[in-house]
C-alpha cells in the first residue's frame, strides 16, 4: 500500500538540526560529483544549470515532497517537473539516491537504450513526471497536474523548477495568467536563477528584471531565497498562499560548487575532461 | 445536414455524464468550436485558457498525465500552429490528449486564408503516436468522438464549419484505421476524407459515373490494405481532400503505393496555393473541390 512518506520519517540523515546541516552539505558534494561523473562519461551535457539547482532537489526531496520510491507513480504524491530538463542530471542525482532506480544506472546517461535519458522522457522513467527540454514548456504541463489534483480533490502539490533563460519563453507568461486565474495554491514555481544561458548572461541576452515583480503583477505569491541555503529553502519552499500559486525566485550560482565552473557561462553545455573532472572531484572531497 | 463541429460539441457533452474523467479546454472559441454545451453543462470541468493555444495544450498533457481525457480544442489552424507544444508536451509525453481542430480548410469561407486548417494534417501526421480522424457526417463524427475517449493515445479529430450532408445512420459502426468503402465501382477510385467525400459521391451521381468511392475517416493509421486491393483492381487512384495536396490524405495514399511498388497511376485533388476569402460554395468551386472541379480534374487525368 502507498503511504505518504515524509523524508523525515524514514531517513535517518537529520536527528538534529546540527546534523542536519553537516549531512546536507556531504549530500551536496556527492550529488554534484555524480552530476559531473555522468556527464563526464556521456561526454556531454549541462553541468553548470545542473549544479546550480542541486540543494533546490535536495530540500524537496530531503523535506518536503511525499512520494514513494517503490511506487514512482504513487497518486497520492507530490510531483516534481523539471521544465528546464536540460539540468537532469540532477534530477537524476537524486532520484538515485532515494533508490529509484540502482545507482550504476546514472553512467548510462545519454547512451543509447537507457532510460537516463539527455532530457527526461517519462517514457522511459517513470520517475520523472514528464518529458521536458524544448524551454517553457513544463509550466503549463505542471499546471495541468495541479489542476487535476484539485479536480480529484487530492491533497498532492505541483512543483516546477524553471531556468531564468527558459522564461523567456512566450508560453511562460501565458502559464503565468493561467495558473491564478485558476486559484492553484497547489502549484509552486521555483526559478533557478543563475543569470546563465548558452549565449551568455541572462541580463544580456534578454532581460528578465524585475522579475519579482512582473510576477506580482501577475497575481503570484512571491517570494525570494538564497537557493544554496538548505535552511532557508526548507522554509520556504513548503510556503502556499490560499488561493494564489506560489513564486520562488531562487538565487543561484550557475556552476555552484566547482570553482572553475562558478558563473562561467562556458560550463552551460559541456562535458569536463578527464583533468577537469580530477580537479572538481577533488575539490567537492570525493 | 450538419457540421461535425456541431456534432463533437452535442457528443463530448452527453459523453461529460457517462465519464467523469473527461475535461475539455478551449482558447476563446468554445462557441465555434462548440464545446460551450460542455462548459454550460459541467462548468468544473471546462477550462477556459484564453487566446494561448501553446499554454492550453501543455495543461491538457498535464491533466492527461494525471489521469483526465481532456479535449483541447481551437481551430485547426491555430491548435496545429503550436506544433512544439503537441510534439513535445502530448506526443513525446505519450499524453492522452485529445485535440479538436475545427475550421477545416478552405470551405470556411469568408474568414480567409489565416483562419483555414490547411497543413493540420501534414504537420501531425508525422508524430510517430498521433492517430488522426476526419469524419464526413454527423454520425461518423459522434462515433469517432467516442472510440478517441477510450482509445488511449494522443488524437487529432479535424472537423468542418460548414454543414454536410447525412451519409451514416446508426447502423454504421466506424473502425479504426479501416476506410469504408461507400460505393464499390470500377476503373477509377476516389480515396476522399472530410467535405470531398460529398463531392466524389455527387461526381456520380451527376455526371452518371460508376467510380469507387472510399471514405478515408482514419487519416492515420491509413488502410494500406484497401489501398493495395484498390490500386489492383483500378485504373487509376484519386485522392481528394480540402487540405494541402503536400502532407494530407493524398501524401499519405502516395507513399503508401510506392512503398507497395504499385503500377498504378496516382493523381491528388486537394489545395496547392494560399486560402483566400469567399463563400464556401465560391471557394470549393474556385479551388476545384465541388463536385464539377473534381470531375474536370478526373477527366483531366483519364486523358
Amino acid at each position: 500500500m502507498p503511504h505518504r512518506l515524509c523524508i523525515k520519517n524514514f531517513m535517518t540523515r537529520q536527528p538534529t538540526s546540527q546534523k542536519l546541516e553537516e549531512n546536507n552539505e556531504a549530500l551536496s558534494r556527492k550529488l554534484r560529483a555524480n552530476i559531473l561523473k555522468m556527464i563526464h562519461a556521456a561526454g556531454s551535457g549541462h553541468p553548470g544549470g545542473s549544479l546550480s539547482c542541486v540543494e533546490i532537489l535536495m530540500t524537496l526531496f530531503g523535506s518536503v515532497l511525499h512520494f514513494d520510491p517503490k511506487n514512482p507513480r504513487w497518486v497520492d504524491r507530490d510531483r516534481v517537473v523539471l521544465s528546464k530538463g536540460h539540468a537532469v542530471p540532477a534530477l537524476y542525482a537524486i532520484l538515485a539516491e532515494y533508490d529509484y532506480f540502482p545507482g550504476d544506472w546514472l553512467m548510462s546517461l545519454r547512451k543509447l537504450g537507457s532510460p537516463l535519458q539527455g532530457h527526461p522522457d517519462v517514457a522511459r522513467l517513470p520517475a520523472v513526471e514528464a518529458a521536458t527540454g524544448s524551454l517553457g514548456q513544463g509550466l503549463s504541463i505542471a499546471q495541468g497536474i495541479a489542476m487535476a489534483c484539485k479536480l480529484d480533490k487530492r491533497d498532492s502539490r505541483v512543483f516546477c523548477i524553471v531556468g531564468d533563460g527558459e522564461i523567456q519563453e512566450g508560453q511562460i507568461w501565458e502559464a503565468a495568467m493561467s495558473a491564478p486565474k485558476f486559484k492553484l495554491d497547489n502549484l509552486t514555481v521555483i526559478l533557478d536563477y543563475n543569470h546563465g544561458q548558452i549565449d551568455g548572461r541572462s541580463d544580456e541576452v534578454m532581460n528578465l528584471e524585475p522579475i519579482v515583480d512582473k510576477w506580482k503583477a501577475f497575481n503570484w505569491n512571491v517570494l525570494e531565497v538564497d537557493g544554496h541555503d538548505c535552511e532557508a529553502l526548507q522554509r520556504v519552499l513548503p510556503t502556499q498562499v490560499p488561493g494564489k500559486p506560489t513564486f520562488i525566485v531562487a538565487h543561484t550560482i550557475k556552476g555552484k560548487g566547482v570553482s572553475f565552473m562558478e558563473g562561467v557561462i562556458d560550463w552551460h553545455g559541456k562535458a569536463p575532461n578527464d583533468e577537469e573532472l580530477a580537479k572538481a572531484l577533488k575539490e567537492l572531497g570525493q | 445536414m450538419k457540421a461535425t463541429r456541431d456534432s463533437f460539441g452535442e457528443e463530448v457533452a452527453q459523453l461529460g455524464e457517462l465519464n467523469s474523467n473527461i475535461v475539455v479546454l478551449d482558447a476563446d472559441l468554445s462557441k465555434s468550436t462548440k464545446s460551450a454545451g460542455f462548459a454550460k453543462k459541467f462548468p468544473e470541468r471546462f477550462f477556459e485558457m484564453g487566446i494561448a493555444e501553446a499554454n492550453m495544450i501543455g495543461t491538457a498533457a498535464g491533466l492527461a498525465l494525471s489521469g483526465k481525457i481532456p479535449f483541447a480544442c481551437s481551430f485547426g489552424a491555430f491548435i496545429t500552429g503550436r506544433y512544439d507544444q503537441i510534439r513535445m508536451s502530448v506526443s513525446y509525453n505519450r499524453a492522452n490528449v485529445k485535440l479538436i481542430g475545427t475550421h477545416a480548410g478552405v470551405a470556411i469561407g469568408e474568414d480567409g486564408h489565416s483562419q483555414m486548417g490547411l497543413e493540420d494534417v501534414g504537420l501531425l501526421r508525422a508524430l510517430p503516436n498521433m492517430s488522426i480522424f476526419q469524419p464526413a457526417d454527423h454520425e461518423e463524427a459522434k462515433q469517432i468522438i467516442r472510440f478517441v475517449t477510450k482509445h488511449h493515445g494522443p488524437a487529432y479529430i479535424r472537423l468542418t464549419r460548414q454543414k454536410m450532408p447525412q451519409l451514416y445512420d446508426e447502423n454504421y459502426s466506424y473502425q479504426y484505421g479501416q476506410w469504408d468503402v461507400l460505393h464499390e465501382g470500377k476503373d477509377v477510385a476516389l480515396i476522399a476524407t472530410g467535405e470531398l467525400v460529398h463531392s466524389c459521391m455527387a461526381v456520380n451521381d451527376l455526371y452518371k459515373k460508376d467510380y469507387s468511392i472510399i471514405n478515408a475517416s482514419t487519416l492515420k493509421p491509413i488502410d494500406t490494405k484497401l489501398i493495395e486491393r484498390l490500386s489492383e483492381h483500378h485504373k487509376l487512384i484519386v485522392t481528394a481532400e480540402d487540405h494541402y495536396v503536400i502532407g494530407g490524405l493524398g501524401s499519405a495514399v502516395s507513399e503508401c503505393m510506392a512503398e507497395l511498388g504499385s503500377k498504378t497511376p496516382l493523381r491528388r485533388i486537394g489545395v496547392r496555393e494560399f486560402g483566400e476569402s469567399g463563400t464556401p460554395g465560391n471557394l470549393l468551386k474556385h479551388f476545384q473541390l465541388d463536385a464539377e472541379g473534381v470531375h474536370a480534374q478526373i477527366q483531366q487525368f483519364l486523358r
